[in-house]
């Protein structure tokens, strides 16, 4: 827990190039200074925010290892301040990861593999990167925390099991392309995501910070919005256009425990009975004859 | 001839856009995308019709008028109002303008083939301007800014190599009854919003006539059948004419090859576009 019981968040809405690491690297490093100057304490980048989203074949050319001088770098960028970045991970079997790493006081403290890889419509992620297999929860300074990517966050499983480890805190890096245009002032994803994002706060009562890039990529545009919501579901603060920007929120943590006190939720969660009913439906699905 | 439908009647709900918000995404691709790759700069045939203006006026608002250049290419046979409509924008959006009238190089051509018929004309006429466009991008160092549209793009309602080449294309994703909307919002003179649509490539020529049914009608055709993914039984359903859906499914079809590149016959193990792929917008 943070001294006196707030932190400063920022979220990076960047416009990352795509394919130049070392340019978008230089770039972390100038947001990096100018959130620290502004007393941030945790700052998130958004997903991929190292290379830049529509990779294709540049994904292989765009990937770090998890040892070695970029990551040493990387790390670097946590000396005053804890960063979520985005980065093409290539483990050592040569599977390559679409992630997110959480960065503490120079050291990788955790990294997520985004799971649920989109594959369809104008996606082809599964093409080119390994499915991650896990969704884990880890202890930062300011409490529990969870990172979902994206897409992750479009199946409801992911979340919830988040919750259930007890996360105070759900980071969301997105690169999420903006479509779906009609008479309403804001885009079909944009009213999407901010409907997602606010009932995962509110039904899980835990603070959720959703940072999506800006630019465009391919004729594609990211439309930003970055947002941070509290436990009860309201939004603190949100970037609403798809300018670059630096978005700032103070969170006061013990929102979290009160929230849960005036709504127990979690504590009324049926965990059991959950497993029990997903172990039967599994269980019947998969004795099906053909 | 009846009033086009363009400002006059309803538009089909789903089509319906917020034309600020559509505006923002367009004036924000422009810019991204010229600057990115190190241009201020963009050049495109403006033939007085609905598309080009409202490609104009985006180009203008997205980088200034000094770096739009508008060529004005008509053939002896090109209708004046269309000239004049051109001129109309350039004075109202005050961007560079240059005329060049392609009758002496489309004539010396068909010299030749004094027998071509209309289209092969119009193709002509069409791949002409492209050609001035891309040499006069050398010379502007700009970039060519395409107007087609996304009915006539599934249609295949364009010249190959023609007028439907471009660099960057700001309104291939709006159908027809889309780009009224907002050119209309943006600005561009109502007598250009409200006029029959033409390619202007013979006298009289228009666009409906040619293609047997109204924008309104094939927008709401493609809407159920692009975007919804309606089945042909399930467009019956909505109450669409058999005929008209076959014939706009043929088309959409039949002219896919306009939309992609030439067929590489597969040789190695990274074909370009087959397993060799990377974005466009590759180290930008």
């Amino acid at each position: 827990m943070s001294r006196d019981g707030r932190l400063a968040v920022g979220l990076v809405q960047m416009d990352p190039a795509l394919g130049d690491r070392a340019r978008n690297l230089e770039r972390h490093r100038q947001w990096v200074q100018q959130a620290a100057e502004a007393g941030v304490e945790l700052l998130v980048f958004p997903e991929l925010s190292l290379t830049g989203y529509f990779l294709k074949d540049l994904v292989a050319e765009s990937a770090i290892p998890l040892e070695g001088a970029v990551m040493d770098e990387l790390r670097s960028l946590s000396s005053g301040l804890d960063v979520v970045l985005g980065a093409v991970i290539e483990e050592p079997d040569h599977r390559y990861f679409n992630a997110s790493l959480y960065f503490s006081q120079g050291e990788l403290v955790h990294l997520h593999r985004k799971v649920y890889l989109p594959t369809y419509g104008m996606f082809d992620e599964k093409r080119y990167f390994a499915a991650g297999d896990r969704f884990r929860s880890f202890k930062t300074g300011f409490g529990r925390a969870g990172i979902l990517v994206c897409e992750d966050i479009w199946h409801l499983s992911s979340a919830y099991i988040l919750s259930l480890e007890g996360v105070d805190m759900i980071i969301c890096p997105s690169s999420s392309p903006g479509r779906g245009v009609t008479t309403d002032e804001r885009l079909g994803t944009a009213e999407s995501y901010g409907i997602l994002c606010r009932t995962y706060a509110q039904f899980l009562t835990s603070f959720f910070l959703y940072c999506n890039r800006v630019g465009y990529e391919d004729g594609a545009n990211f439309w930003g919005g970055s947002m941070v919501i509290g436990p009860n579901g309201d939004i603190i603060a949100q970037q609403e256009d798809a300018d670059e920007a630096l978005v700032l929120a103070n969170l006061d943590l013990g929102d979290v425990r009160r929230e849960r006190l005036a709504n127990p939720l979690l504590r009324d969660e049926r965990l059991e009975l959950t497993i029990n009913e997903l172990r039967r439906v599994w269980h019947e699905r998969t004795r099906k004859p053909y | 001839m009846s009033a086009p439908a363009s400002l006059t009647e309803p538009v089909f709900p789903p089509l319906r856009i917020n034309p600020e918000l559509v505006r923002g995404i367009l004036v924000g691709f422009i810019r991204n995308e010229v600057r990115k790759v190190g241009f201020e700069r963009v050049v495109l045939g403006l033939s007085g019709g609905v598309d080009s203006s409202l490609v104009a006026t985006l180009a203008t608002e997205a980088l200034g008028p000094k770096n739009v250049v508008a060529f004005i290419m008509p053939y002896t046979t090109s209708d004046p109002k269309s000239k004049s409509d051109a001129l109309q924008v350039v004075q109202q959006l005050g961007i560079h303008q240059l005329e060049i009238d392609i009758s002496p190089q489309v004539d010396a051509y068909f010299q030749h083939f004094p027998d071509a018929d209309q289209k092969q004309r119009g193709n002509k006429m069409a791949r002409e301007r492209m050609s001035i466009l891309y040499d006069q991008s050398w010379a502007w160092r700009a970039l060519v800014i395409g107007t087609s549209n996304k009915t006539e793009l599934l249609l295949g309602y364009g010249t190959i190599y023609g007028d439907m080449a471009s660099a960057i294309n700001p309104i291939g994703d709006l159908y027809k009854t889309q780009v009224w909307q907002l050119a209309d919002a943006l600005g561009v003179p109502t007598s250009i919003v409200q006029k029959a649509p033409s390619a202007d490539l013979w006298a009289g020529q228009s666009d409906e006539t040619e293609l047997g049914f109204q924008y309104r009608m094939i927008d709401q055709l493609l809407y159920y059948l692009v975007e919804r993914r309606y089945t042909v039984e399930e467009l019956k359903r909505v109450g669409f004419d058999e005929a008209f859906i076959e014939e706009i499914v043929r088309r959409v079809r039949d002219n896919q090859y306009k939309r992609r590149l030439p067929v590489i016959a597969k040789l190695s193990s990274r074909t370009i576009d087959r397993d060799f792929r990377y974005p466009r917008d590759w180290g930008h």
